[in-house]
């Protein structure tokens, strides 16, 4: 990662000395001013020989840089076993002339001053020390020990500028430790000598939990990051935790994950989330949020990617058992160690070691993705914006190492969402909106997505209920009166059954009474037109009978012509008169 | 018990006048002047307050560093008594004469 930031940052003229300190290398932009003096100051118990000694080990250890080590307080056995907690093994490293140290011993009842003199002794064990290893880098701790065993503090000033120049004539980096003074950074005015790089250290106490503070107050010649940033010392040594990097510089990822409950992915765009994306999970007590990220964490051991579960409300078992009992069970994957759980009750620490234990433990374990339940937990820890600024760091940490995050936030009741979500909600990516929906005197678990950068998502809110095989999403179900949910839905359901079963039934009287009336005109059609055959048939015969009546009228009158003997020709009409 | 202790040796360095033995270590840097004027003061001293009784040994730091850090040597010029106890430490060119008297313990001595 250092190497990457070399990069980024032009050294131009600077030549810089990896310290090898998780972080600090960051926050320095490539380390310590090579071939220079840094002052590291601070109050008593803040760290400053830690870092100096781990700035040798690491040196020797990982840049094949040896180094000396001038113990001015504590003999070389005392810092062995100091340092041996952070497995720094000094007795190894100094067998295999990687490390030397040289305990001065100044012991001001024992001395007298007699006329001129200078620290040469000094300056011969040191040399002598520089030789016999090849030593790159050098650490004097405390060198103000000196100005409690010199009376002349002319001799001694001088003294000291002559020591940092003839450091620097030959190369050396140098870490210089000094007692921070009254109103000025060390208690002997050091820093006016040692003037390329200060870094100060500091122990602050807030709400009964007490946080490391680092800060490079000055850099000569360099970029540097400016803020105070938390540190750790934990059983590897130093770790501190660059407040986001310097820059937005993540790289989005188009890869999806799955959020381990098939009908939620087809609400983000049928894929689920994006890979390195923020999730927030937010909604009351008992609303799934949990059971939400159980479903997560098992999709993800069950692509065989490693999980980081962070609970801070109860402890691993309990998690375990109440995920048994909606039928997911996590336990193998924590056998296979696939999953790991931290639990630790959220007061325990500062905030900032709480972001360092996830740090170091991302570092550690190299999850894939992550669950921290519940974020809001953390609180109380500090104000408004101490909270906020974690989160953001936190963010920070886990999408520089492309995990996806979980947070869950437990809001009270179901007011709408609070002001604390607004300010975290602003850096997710993603935010599933949990809620208990009462009505008719039962209360129905509803999710929907409130936003979801750069996907398609849907706008519906989905109830969904916690079964033996976890979370069931069930179909969108909207009646006359709005989203229905739990018996509600299943009354209403029913009630609109039983109206299409009516409006079947009645569909089918219909088409039967259609049928009936079809036969009833088909019958009347019928019988008219068998009536109108009946008048047609007497109305023939009648026309019959009567054209036979005419033949026969005409049939008798000529019958009665014949016998009354009348002439055929003329005889009809007026002769007959 | 230390401030007691020094008492009973002074006075008995002072009846006994010569009888007690010094054992005296100089740790110099080379042939500077600083070095050369301490070398100078401290044999007057012995020459004029522990005649007889005093074994000097001149140490360059320079040549044996090892022999610097053995003896916790800081500043330089040290003188360093290592007998009688306890162990005292006078650094400086041993210029002021008063204070390095007082720092063997002969100042009493050397009034007397």
């Amino acid at each position: 990662m250092s190497t990457h930031r070399l990069k980024l940052f032009p050294k131009n003229g600077i030549r810089k000395c990896l310290t090898g300190i998780d972080g600090l290398d960051q926050i320095a932009e490539g380390g310590l001013p090579e071939g220079r003096a840094t002052l590291v100051c601070g109050p008593t118990g803040s760290g400053k020989t830690v870092l100096a000694m781990e700035f040798l080990v690491r040196g020797a250890a990982e840049f094949n840089e040896p180094g000396v080590f001038m113990a001015f307080e504590e003999t070389g056995e005392e810092l062995s076993q100091n340092v041996a907690s952070m497995g720094f093994d000094l007795p190894g490293l100094c067998a295999r002339k990687k490390l030397a140290v040289d305990h001065v011993l100044v012991d001001r009842s024992e001395i007298e001053e007699s006329g001129d003199y200078d620290l040469a002794g000094l300056f011969v064990r040191l040399e002598s020390a520089i030789k016999a290893i090849g030593a790159k880098r050098v650490v004097l701790d405390t060198l103000e020990s000196l100005f409690s065993g010199f009376a002349n503090v002319n001799i001694l000033r001088a003294e000291l500028r002559r020591l940092f120049g003839w450091l620097k004539s030959r190369g050396i980096t140098a870490v210089i430790t000094a007692e921070k003074g009254d109103g000025r950074l060390t208690r002997e005015g050091i820093e006016e000598y040692v003037a390329d790089c200060v870094i100060l250290l500091d122990h602050r106490v807030e709400n009964q939990t007490s946080t490391r503070l680092l800060r490079v107050v000055k850099y000569r010649g360099s970029m540097h990051g400016t803020n105070e940033y938390p540190f750790l010392i934990g059983s590897s040594g130093l770790s501190v935790l660059p407040l986001s990097s310097l820059r937005l510089e993540h790289k989005a990822l188009n890869q999806r994950v799955s959020t381990g409950v098939a009908r939620l992915d087809t609400m983000l765009g049928g894929k689920g989330f994006y890979r390195g994306s923020s999730i927030l999970v937010s909604g009351g007590a008992g609303t799934g949020k949990s059971s939400l990220a159980a479903h997560f964490v098992r999709a993800a051991c069950l692509r065989g990617e490693r999980a980081l579960y962070m609970a801070s409300e109860r402890s691993t078992d309990e998690v375990l058992r109440n995920m048994r009992s909606i039928g997911i069970d996590l336990e193998p994957f924590v056998k296979r160690g696939l999953l790991r759980f931290c639990a630790l009750r959220a007061a325990t620490f500062g905030m900032e070691t709480h972001l360092l234990t996830v740090h170091n433990l991302l570092a550690a374990f190299k999850p894939k993705v992550m669950v921290v339940d519940a974020i809001t937990n953390f609180a109380s820890l500090g104000t408004q914006s101490e909270v906020d600024s974690m989160v953001t760091r936190l963010i920070d940490m886990l999408k520089s190492r492309r995990i996806t995050a979980i947070f869950t936030s437990c809001t009270s009741a179901d007011s709408p969402p609070g002001f604390s979500e607004v300010g975290v909600s602003s850096q997710m990516d993603t935010w599933l909106l949990l809620r208990n929906l009462e009505s008719n005197g039962e209360r129905n678990r509803g999710l929907y997505v409130v936003k979801s950068r750069g996907m398609a998502h849907s706008n519906q809110i989905r109830s969904f209920v916690l079964s033996d095989n976890g979370i069931q999403l069930l179909d969108v179900y909207v009646g006359s009166s709005g989203l229905l949910t739990g018996s509600a839905r299943r009354t209403q359901e029913a009630g609109e059954q039983a109206e299409a079963t009516e409006r079947e039934e009645h569909l089918k009287q219909k088409g039967s009474e259609l049928r009936q009336k079809r036969q009833q005109l088909e019958a009347r059609i019928a019988s008219m037109r068998s009536e109108y055959e009946l008048e047609e048939k007497s109305l023939l015969s009648d026309v019959h009978e009567m054209e036979m009546r005419g033949k026969q009228i005409a049939l008798g009158r000529a019958e009665m012509g014949l016998a009354r003997k009348a002439d055929r020709i003329r005889g009809n009409g007026r002769g007959s008169a | 018990m230390i401030p007691q202790n020094r008492k009973s040796k002074t006075t008995t360095a002072t009846a006994e006048s010569n009888g007690e033995k010094y054992v005296l270590r100089l740790y110099v840097t080379g042939a500077t002047s600083r070095s050369r004027r301490a070398i100078l003061n401290i044999n007057a001293i012995c020459g004029e307050h522990l005649q007889g009784r005093c074994n000097l040994e001149i140490v360059d730091i320079l040549q044996k560093p090892a022999l610097a850090r053995e003896a916790q040597i800081v500043a330089a010029p040290t003188l360093i008594k290592l007998q009688p106890l306890p162990l005292r430490r006078i650094i400086g060119d041993l210029s002021d004469t008063e204070k390095v008297l007082a720092g063997l313990d002969l100042k009493r001595e050397a009034q007397v």
